[in-house]
């Protein structure tokens, strides 16, 4: 049973691959499941997830008007 | 492509699509953006993708993926004319920068800079922190870092592609995928970490910052 268990080193390492979704199924799961439990790991994973979403907002731009007429003008001409 | 009188079919087509690049606009752009750092510079990737994604319409098998496929081509622009524009230099620092990889600084983590333990009564004030930064402090520190490690970081955090798809669009081995990103997260932290400093957030309050009067935003 032990052997499934994963570290909080391990998954402290592997956490932004984790939250990339870039670990196969299995390990995915182990550390889905010592998030659950671990009060530390998680606190950290959801620094991580906030941090990301801060940084998706602050991609979101509206596009100029100038732009949206440009792009008018180009697709009545296609 | 003889379209000239324009058959109703060809129109309608024409009209689904003028429609949905309206509806996607602010994404494109908000993407080209961060890609380019540079408003005219990401309005003309834009306009180029939107272009070439007219004249492949015929290549798109399942119209329900548009919008990923869109997408691609609007990445796809963007490194074609990044590629174009770098300068020797950029090479040079992109050199250095993979180069020496693996005995890079050591990461540098927000986390551990604020997280405290043994404080938790306090609240936690690596939370506060993180909320108090400002839309512009992030999008300056992003903008800040390095060409290649901010294109890496925009296309897996903000796209939400995959580590192998960044791989294809930059043509570089997967394990440079992971370096830079690597070396990104950690340039970002570090340089949120200074900007929090600067702002007096790691105790708690805001610093009321200098502000121009009637500067818009
Ligand atoms: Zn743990």
């Amino acid at each position: 049973m032990n052997a499934q268990r994963i570290r909080c080193e391990e998954v402290i390492e592997q956490l932004f691959e984790f939250l990339d979704q870039e670990l196969d199924e299995d390990l995915s799961q182990r550390i889905e499941h010592h998030l659950k439990h671990c009060r530390d790991c998680f606190t950290r994973a959801e620094f991580e997830k906030r941090l990301r979403e801060r940084i998706d907002q602050a991609a979101e731009t509206r596009a100029p008007e100038a732009l949206r007429r440009r792009l008018r003008r180009m697709i009545e001409e296609f | 492509m003889a379209e000239s009188d324009r058959p109703q079919g060809a129109e309608e087509r024409r009209r689904i699509f003028e429609r949905e690049i309206d509806r996607l606009a602010d994404r494109l752009y908000g993407t080209a953006l961060r890609l380019t750092r540079d408003p005219e510079d990401a309005e003309d990737v834009v306009a180029e993708a939107v272009t070439r994604a007219w004249s492949k319409l015929d290549e798109l098998r399942h119209p329900d993926q548009f919008e990923g496929w869109l997408f691609r081509i609007l990445n796809n622009t963007f490194v074609s004319l990044w590629r174009r524009r770098r300068c020797r230099q950029d090479r040079e620092t992109e050199l250095n920068l993979s180069e020496g990889e693996e005995d890079g600084p050591a990461p540098f983590s927000l986390f551990e800079q604020l997280h405290q333990p043994f404080l938790l009564w306090w609240g936690t004030p690596e939370k506060q922190v993180l909320d108090g930064l400002l839309r512009e402090d992030i999008q300056s520190a992003l903008d800040a870092l390095p060409d290649a490690f901010r294109v890496t970081m925009v296309m897996v955090e903000v796209e939400g592609y995959t580590y192998q798809e960044v791989s294809d669009l930059l043509d570089i081995p997967l394990g440079t995928v992971r370096s830079r990103l690597n070396r990104a997260r950690s340039l970002l932290q570090a340089s949120l970490w200074e900007r929090a400093r600067e702002a007096g957030l790691v105790h708690g309050v805001r610093k009321p910052r200098a502000r121009s009067n009637g500067g818009g935003g």
